[in-house]
């Protein structure tokens, strides 16, 4: 396919941002597109791996951001076991989520994707382990149209899941202390 | 041989009878299990696709919670061992990143501790040879195509226990069982767990295509080590039959529960009833009129 770049399009601190959260360097890709032909979700994609390689390279900020292409990666490794050039691809596209989330960018084809991420977690953190059928439960029904408000959620699954819970719900509290730990050194990074 | 377990979530959920399976075949194979204490979820993809130090502080500090024991940590599911086993990597590689877990888990973690997947341990500390010795039903030359899925060997710098692309711990258990190992090129592709929910339609896809090559390869059925392929491959069946335009009806097992069959298992700890896809066929070929006959000692 024929790809017009302009300068303005190009942004080396975005490349810059990418790289130092993933911690790879993407001077390194010769595209040989190894990562693409090797992807089981290309097909779903927007654009292949080796695309977003390719645009990160450049810095093309705005291709790489509204790109689903991190969000349908099932964080399978095939890429990162293949790469000649031994780029872990897998932990650029979790790097690529997470700015794309810093950025308030949703997968645009699915919401649906981020928001099971985001039941998993609230489901981990109150309840130490999950609980798989009202994991399902939850996704279906927050999924659904008729439900669109997500902040609801914990109290929710707290109310109803307490009640299942074996003798001691606070038995987790290590848990939520990791999860708070972790989101002050976010933020912590988020000042720099 | 004594080994701390790391069951994770699913062993008590959606795979229980790849935690009953387990046991039995591990009380016959010797193996002591201990459960780590207060163990609780390793966060799967969801925590490190949302905040890397989440996703390692989880493994880390469960890790932290074994290491009394001082035993090697044997894990069923393969997203629970890719997890366990990067957190290792991470505090033996990257000084920086240990430093930040420490402070979050008020306590230093430095890899010490093996995180092995049973299938390493059933081949490498039990051996092929006991694996074979306790069979009292041979499984009477079932084709099994073993299916290995993504994170049992992936990256090999984490795990590391057997081929990347060609892995063959699951095949030889198979032979030393009475079964025909297939030889099939879907060893290892991925079935796209992690959409199993959000995206059905990929998932459909990706599963229909491995079954469409097991089924080409004469598979009566596919052995799994991993509560993800197995509840995607049975779960979505449906989907992938549909995708395909044929009828799989391929039963999904664990290799445990093959384990467990030819071991004289009962029907509790085999749980052959809990999957969607009717796994009667392979139960018939065991024990139909053909027969397996019960090894005598
Ligand atoms: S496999 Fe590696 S070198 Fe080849 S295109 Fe992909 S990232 Fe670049
Ligand atoms: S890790 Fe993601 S990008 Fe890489 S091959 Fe798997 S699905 Fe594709």
């Amino acid at each position: 396919m024929k790809w017009e770049i302009k300068t303005e399009d190009i942004h080396t601190s975005f490349r810059d941002e990418v790289e130092e959260l993933s911690g790879e360097s993407f001077g390194a890709c010769y595209q040989c597109g190894k990562c693409s032909a090797g992807c089981p979700i290309a097909f779903a994609m927007d654009h292949g791996p080796t695309k977003i390689m390719r645009f990160c390279q450049l810095g093309m900020e705005d291709e790489v951001i509204n790109s689903d292409t991190p969000w349908l990666c099932a964080s399978c490794q095939a890429c990162t076991t293949r790469c000649p050039r031994e780029i872990d691809i897998a932990e650029v596209m979790d790097a690529l989520r997470i700015i794309a989330k810093r950025r308030g960018i949703k997968p645009r084809t699915d919401p649906d994707i981020a928001l099971f991420a985001e039941i998993f977690l609230s489901n981990l953190r109150w309840f130490g382990r999950i609980y798989e059928l009202g994991l399902v439960g939850e996704f279906n029904l927050l999924s659904g149209r008729f439900f669109k408000d997500f902040g609801k959620a914990p109290a929710m699954f707290l109310k109803r899941k307490l009640a299942l819970l074996p003798s001691n719900p606070f038995k987790w509290g290590k848990v939520r202390e990791i999860f708070k730990k972790c989101e002050k050194m976010k933020e912590g990074e988020g000042r720099e | 041989m004594k080994y701390s377990y790391y069951p994770g979530c699913s062993m008590h959920s959606t795979a229980a009878e790849f935690e009953s399976s387990f046991r039995f075949v591990a009380g016959v194979l010797g193996m002591e299990l201990t459960e780590v204490e207060d163990w609780f979820c390793c966060g799967a993809t969801p925590a490190h696709i949302t905040d890397p130090l989440l996703g390692l502080a989880l493994p880390t500090q469960n890790l932290l919670q074994a290491r009394p024991t001082g035993l090697d940590v044997a894990t069923t599911c393969a997203a629970c061992y890719n997890r366990l086993k990067t957190a290792n990597r991470v505090a033996l590689e990257k000084p920086k990143k240990r430093e930040a877990l420490a402070q979050i888990l008020g306590e230093e973690y430095k890899g010490e501790i093996p995180v092995r997947h049973i299938l390493d341990i059933f081949v490498n500390d039990v051996g092929v040879d006991n694996i074979q010795r306790n069979v009292l039903f041979p499984l009477n030359g079932l084709r099994v195509a073993s299916y290995y899925g993504c994170l049992l060997t992936r990256p090999p710098e984490v795990a590391d226990f057997d081929d990347v692309e060609n892995p063959v711990t699951m095949d030889k258990i198979v032979e030393a069982l009475g079964g025909v190992a297939l030889e099939w090129p879907f060893k290892t592709e991925c079935c796209g767990a992690s959409f199993s929910l959000s995206r059905s339609d990929i998932v459909g896809r990706l599963a229909g295509e491995i079954m469409r090559y097991a089924k080409q390869a004469g598979a009566e059925c596919i052995a799994v080590a991993c509560p993800l392929c197995q509840s995607n491959l049975d779960l979505r069946q449906k989907e992938a039959s549909e995708y395909e335009g044929v009828e799989f009806n391929m039963p999904i097992l664990y290799i445990t529960q093959l384990m467990a069959v030819a071991y004289g298992g009962g029907g509790k700890d085999v749980g052959l009833g809990k999957a969607i896809v009717n796994a009667e066929s392979v139960v018939h070929r065991v024990f139909g009129h053909r027969g397996s006959e019960r090894v005598e000692r």
